[in-house]
């Protein structure tokens, strides 16, 4: 399962690869599916269907056609074309590994810090700016962020240590 | 004619400062929403609808509709001066626009492409006004049976309509009334699908899903490309746009067809992006000026335009009338008003006559505003366009990270945004269909319930859903639609066969 495509000497995971390992998640994902709606009972009791009755269906259909979607994966050539160049996939890694520590840190240091610290390390890391053009958008942005959503709109965001000791 | 008086009384609504106020604040958020990539009008209306939360519903609606109308405008200015559409309905006005803003055009490109919108918006919510209360009267007969009939053929349409390779449609859309299942099961009030995890009691929410599969995800599709903004200045002054305006009345069929097939394709759910390409297609082999398409003709950007807002803005009739959004941003406003204690469908019309005229009243004087705007400011629009992409990114990531928390202030849904995102780059690349999906999100709930009442009341007989005339013709339009492909290459080979002998 590990056919590179070596069109125009770029390389990266087949397009092939990728669509067989999505539909196999989703496959997994419609066994548990149906084995959660088996779970609760998908038949008939004295008031009507019971509760999966109508998950189990979705379910079932969700793995047919996943099943047909593997075929169709595997029928097209291994070499049709690539999912995306490494060079692409580390590009689009590089977002999603600061994000997802962004999105775990949010609830321990709050949403002001956190953000303004991912808007920084995206501005040093990917964009190449200096640290201070970076601190200088990101407080600002922030601040404003604070001033419309919690004064403002009365819409309050997770605080950590830092908000707490400025005395919110 | 109660309906004047009605839409006169939702005139005076709309017409309080306040409202006008927020009228404005909705085109140019919707207008920078639509400009920016990983922005679309979808995710933009759900990142800001936890702040309309505290508003009455009707200045709710008017704010939210707005950022619609305005991110349709917006779509356009990134197509002709950048040739990037900033949404998927303005790929076709790239095809013509690009160039015309390439010879020094812009303006009247720009000018042709606002205009178009306007009267496409304006074309569709006539038809709103005419036909809304029209269907919702109508729709008040439904029982269960015809109500999941009417779900039935909404999602027939898609799997028979969308481009994309039909059992794809259908796993993804299964996949969405399968997340929706999730949760709660507020007929039996019984758990299911949660296997003990606290977080899941809730279920999905969809307005996590939007944010993540469309707003994170657009983001990590635009990082892949490695995007880099080159764009062409535009001049526009009221010469250029009156001697525009003098030009356009000659296109007045090609408008007027737009206007139609927009229509249509934003009732039944096929949406703007099929709207604006079909209509391009249509005007390039009907145009006497066919031939010049592709090189800058303007009447190939009045065509992919009118369509594509006729589209969008008519994408809101059956979520009125019916309860069945015709598109994904169509779908969160649905769900806005669901948070505001509303219920989507025919009862609007009866229960809440000042929101829902309110709100066709705000859709006329919306579109002429956010006319007005976007001609007089369309240099500060473009100017946003070009802060570079590692500074605007990050920044649009944290808005969809404090529009997905605000939702229901858990940080779990921030993480599960996350997840959605990834999900939707995935899908994306491998040419899976989101607006289903989270169609089936937003509407499972519903779609069960209507389903399992019925065949309450047949006890378990499949045969409700044939049981009348009514339902039996809802069902059989849903099956047509579902096998349109198959039907229509059919007709073709009889059609050829026809013709051959």
């Amino acid at each position: 399962m590990n056919e590179k495509s070596e069109a125009a000497g770029a390389t990266g995971p087949s397009h092939r690869m990728a669509e067989v390992g999505l539909t196999v998640l989703m496959i997994v994902f419609a066994l548990i599916v149906i084995g959660g709606s088996l779970q609760v009972g998908i038949g008939w009791a004295s008031d009507g269907p019971r509760a999966g009755f109508f998950p189990f269906y979705c379910g079932l259909f969700v793995f047919a056609a996943s099943i047909f979607n593997l075929f169709a994966a595997f029928s097209v050539d291994a070499r049709a074309g690539l999912f995306a160049e490494w060079g692409q996939l580390r590009q689009v890694l590089s977002v999603v590994v600061p994000s997802a520590i962004y999105v775990a840190i949010v609830p321990w240091v709050g949403m002001y810090l956190a953000s303004a610290l991912l808007i920084v390390v995206f501005m040093v890391w990917i964009g190449r700016y200096s640290l201070i053009l970076a601190l200088a958008i990101a407080v600002p942005v922030m601040i404003a962020t604070f001033v419309v959503f919690e004064r403002w709109f009365l819409v309050p965001l997770p605080k950590g240590p830092v908000e707490a000791y400025l005395g919110y | 004619m109660e309906e004047i008086g009605n839409l006169f009384h939702g005139f005076s609504i709309v017409l309080q400062p306040y409202n006008i106020l927020l009228m404005v604040i909705g085109i140019v958020l919707g207008v920078i929403i639509g400009v920016l990539p990983g922005l679309g009008g979808a995710n933009g209306v759900a990142i800001l609808l936890p702040l309309t939360f505290s508003m009455s519903p009707t200045s709710a609606i008017i704010m939210l509709s707005c950022i619609y109308w305005g991110a349709l405008f917006g779509g356009a200015i990134t197509s002709v001066l950048f040739n990037i559409p900033g949404e998927p309905w303005s790929v076709a006005t790239t095809f013509d626009g690009h160039p015309m803003a390439q010879q020094g055009k812009a303006g009247e490109a720009l000018t042709a492409a606002f205009t178009s919108s306007f009267v496409g918006a304006f074309f569709a919510i006539v038809v709103i006004t005419l036909v809304a209360p029209l269907v919702a009267n109508f729709a008040l007969r439904f029982g269960p049976a015809e109500k999941f009939g009417v779900y039935f053929l909404a999602f027939c349409s898609f799997v028979g309509m969308s481009k994309e390779p039909p059992m794809k449609t259908v796993a993804a859309m299964m996949i969405g009334f399968a997340l929706a299942a999730v949760g709660l099961d507020e007929m039996t009030g019984q758990l299911r699908l949660t296997f003990g995890f606290t977080h899941l009691l809730t279920g999905f929410d969809f307005l996590i899903a939007v944010i993540g599969l469309f707003g994170i995800g657009e983001i990590l599709l635009t990082m892949e490309e490695g995007l880099h903004f080159k764009g062409r200045a535009a001049v526009i002054n009221p010469r250029i746009v009156l001697q525009t305006w003098k030009e356009l009345p000659k296109y007045w069929i090609t408008s007027l067809r737009s206007s139609v097939i927009g229509c249509w394709m934003g009732i039944t759910p096929a949406g703007a992006t099929p709207a604006s390409f079909m209509s391009y297609g249509i005007a390039k082999r009907l145009s006497k000026n066919g031939r010049n398409f592709g090189k800058g003709e303007i009447e190939g950007v009045v065509a992919p335009e009118t369509a594509a807002h006729a589209a969008g803005t008519s994408a809101l009739l059956p979520m009125l009338s019916l309860g069945v959004p015709g598109s994904p941003t169509a779908a969160v406003l649905l769900g806005g008003l669901l948070i505001w204690g509303l219920q989507p469908g025919p009862m609007l019309f009866v229960e809440n006559k000042e929101f829902i005229w309110g709100l066709i009243a705000s859709m006329y004087l919306g579109n002429v505003v956010g006319l007005i705007i976007v001609l007089t400011c369309v240099p500060i629009f473009a100017a946003i366009l070009r802060i570079p992409f590692p500074i605007i990114a990050p920044i649009i990531l944290v808005f969809c990270a404090i529009g997905a928390y605000s939702v229901n202030n858990s940080s779990f849904d921030v993480m599960m945004m996350m997840v959605f995102g990834v999900l939707g780059y995935l899908l994306k690349k491998c040419n899976y269909p989101l607006a289903p999906l989270v169609l089936a999100i937003v509407l499972g709930d519903k779609a069960e319930e209507a389903f399992r009442q019925s065949l309450l009341a047949s006890q378990g007989s499949l045969a409700i859903f044939w049981s009348n005339g009514l339902v039996s013709t809802i069902m059989a339009l849903g099956l047509i639609a579902l096998f349109w492909p198959l039907i229509s290459e059919a007709w073709n080979r009889v059609r050829s066969l026809a013709t051959a002998a």
